[in-house]
């Protein structure tokens, strides 16, 4: 479980998160939504623990986030940030096998070897196991960035917008991949996500923040409104839901909206 | 094919580079039990090569574990500032502690070289603008800065001649009794090689080094202390050596990725050929005289470093 309680983040003297405390539920998938400079990427980054917060604290199955040790913490929460620079040329396999090294501290052994043979064809990844990274398309780097996220084995997965600059296709493929770590090894994931609609269709659970506060918190049945998300993206939204899921339809405003604007 | 072939040529370089000299040596002598063809092999040929060695490893491990904490494929000791660093402290050990000897210049140069390290990182990485050209230009000022400090600091005390004399990379000095202290590089190769992984992490950059349970400060520390031992050693035996970490690390990469746990032996002996190649080419070129490495390793590096400029390029 991962608990936040009173978090409060400021850079250079302005506040990007205030008063936050949350709880995230185990082995589900929470997105967190909102819009830009709402503090979603700050949020999983003090999770991520690669900010510190100003004040507050954050528990880790119940133990403040700030006691444990990098190495210990590295086997609790695995973190995918997107790479722009990234520009070491390793191989697809070599890379994932980087994600065991919280576990092997280097030296890798059967169970390390599995493990990274479970990942990478978790995410059908393995006829790309000797590709370089640098030669890879954009959805691929992402799949094998996953899949070493995913090889170390952690209860919490952490995701800064992983469908960035993805093609459908491969948006699709990952929100997948998410919902089947967490259905079948139960695994908690967070991501933060601009899509509503794949939040939406793809999420337990859904956070909106809005400047540096929580908006809403709940369930995707009870939060995705059309209200609720008018009054979170200042856009006018319709929500049709078909047995196959949700479509929140934001694209050109209601006959009665245009009236309301022009008059 | 490459992989297999490296290590013939390696041992084909160091077996021609002991019979290379001014005094003529063959394995007939050798066989026949010459003491005095056992005494060049023994107080000067065999000392060469084994300094050429461990120069050649050092210095590329040198680059890439350089390249890796700075994410930048542009730089090694000569580009960095650490070199000239290095220059700075021996120069200052001459003239504050003269009688201290060969040690005490090597803490020195270690010391400054090492402070100045950490000072281009940490420079580095306070960077706004991220540009792959921009760092190395950075640490070319930097270590022009460095550098006129210590000639000035040379011209001040009329060492200047006899600074650069000793500073261009020359392995003709090397003989039995002189050079022990290049030794101190094992070490440092074996400490690299157990921290392969970490290195090759630190590449990843800070987030994701945190991520995966690595202290990145005391590793990329670690990383530079490393550097600087191998820089301060290399510059007080056979003086400043340029672009071998350069490019040996670059062109190894281009072939067999970043994986150091994976490259480190080849990057070591191909650092190490090159060193020994050069240091042959030196040695034949005027016949009977020599031209120091420096020169013939700065001419052929900075051929194969323009190469390597236009091959990725394209």
């Amino acid at each position: 479980m991962i608990t936040l309680k009173h978090i409060h983040k400021a850079y250079a003297g302005k506040t990007v998160l205030h008063n936050v405390s949350v709880q995230f539920p185990t082995r589900q998938l929470t997105s967190l939504i909102g819009p830009n400079g709402a503090g979603k990427s700050t949020l999983l980054m003090l999770i991520a623990r690669l900010l510190k917060p100003c004040s507050g604290e954050i528990l880790i199955n119940g133990r403040n986030a700030a006691h444990y040790r990098v190495s210990e913490y590295a086997r609790q929460v695995a973190t995918l940030r997107q790479h722009p620079q990234f520009s070491l040329r390793l191989t697809l396999e070599e890379l994932v096998a980087f994600g065991r090294f919280p576990h092997s501290r280097g030296a890798l052994n059967e169970e390390d070897r599995q493990q990274i043979d479970t990942a990478i064809g978790f995410l059908g990844l393995d006829h790309l196991r000797g590709a370089y990274i640098d030669e890879l398309s954009g959805g691929q780097r992402q799949m094998a960035f996953l899949a070493m996220t995913i090889a170390q084995q952690t209860d919490y997965l952490l995701l800064d917008e992983p469908l960035n600059n993805l093609d459908m296709k491969h948006a699709v493929q990952i929100m997948r991949a998410l919902r089947r770590l967490c259905d079948e090894q139960g695994r908690t994931v967070i991501l933060v996500v601009h899509d509503i609609n794949f939040a939406a269709n793809y999420s337990d659970h859904i956070l909106a923040l809005q400047g540096g506060a929580v908006r809403f918190c709940g369930p995707v049945a009870e939060v995705v409104t059309r209200s609720r998300l008018q009054a979170l993206y200042g856009l006018d939204f319709e929500i049709l839901r078909s047995e196959r899921g949700f479509v929140c339809n934001y694209f050109n405003p209601s006959d009665q909206e245009r009236e309301h604007e022009q008059g | 094919m490459i992989r297999r072939a490296l290590p013939l040529l390696f041992v084909l370089l160091c077996s021609v580079s002991l019979l290379v000299g001014v005094k003529q040596l063959s394995w007939a002598q050798l066989f026949a039990g010459s003491t005095d063809a056992w005494l060049t092999l023994t107080a000067s040929r065999l000392p060469r090569l084994a300094a050429l060695v461990l120069a050649g490893v050092g210095l590329s491990l040198c680059g890439v574990i350089l390249q890796h904490i700075v994410r930048n494929k542009f730089v090694e000791p000569a580009t960095t500032g650490g070199l000239d660093a290095a220059k700075l402290g021996i120069l200052l050990a001459l003239t504050l502690t003269p009688e201290a000897g060969a040690l005490g210049r090597m803490l020195f140069a270690l010391v400054f070289c090492f402070a100045c390290s950490l000072l281009f990182v940490a420079i580095i990485g306070r960077l706004r603008v991220q540009h792959s050209v921009l760092v190395p230009v950075i640490g070319l000022m930097y270590g022009s800065v460095l550098s006129a400090i210590a000639e000035f600091h040379a011209y001040r005390h009329n060492i200047l001649q006899n600074m650069q004399g000793w500073l261009l990379g020359d392995f003709s000095r090397v003989v039995q009794g002189n050079y022990e202290v290049i030794y101190l590089i094992l070490p440092i190769v074996l400490l690299t090689y157990l921290y392969a992984q970490r290195f090759t992490v630190l590449g990843m950059g800070q987030d994701t080094a945190r991520n995966l349970g690595i202290n990145y400060v005391a590793t990329a520390s670690l990383g530079l202390l490393l550097v600087s031992v191998t820089v301060s050693v290399t510059v007080i035996c056979v003086g400043a050596i340029p672009f071998v970490g350069l490019v040996i690390p670059n062109l190894v990469a281009l072939q067999f990725g970043e994986n150091l746990q994976r490259t480190l032996p080849i990057i070591a002996l191909s650092g190490a050929s090159l060193l020994v190649a050069c240091d042959i080419l030196g040695r034949v070129l005027i016949y009977p005289f020599e031209v120091p490495i420096g020169l013939t390793a700065g001419g052929l590096g900075g051929v194969l470093f323009l190469a390597l400029i236009l091959w990725t390029r394209r």
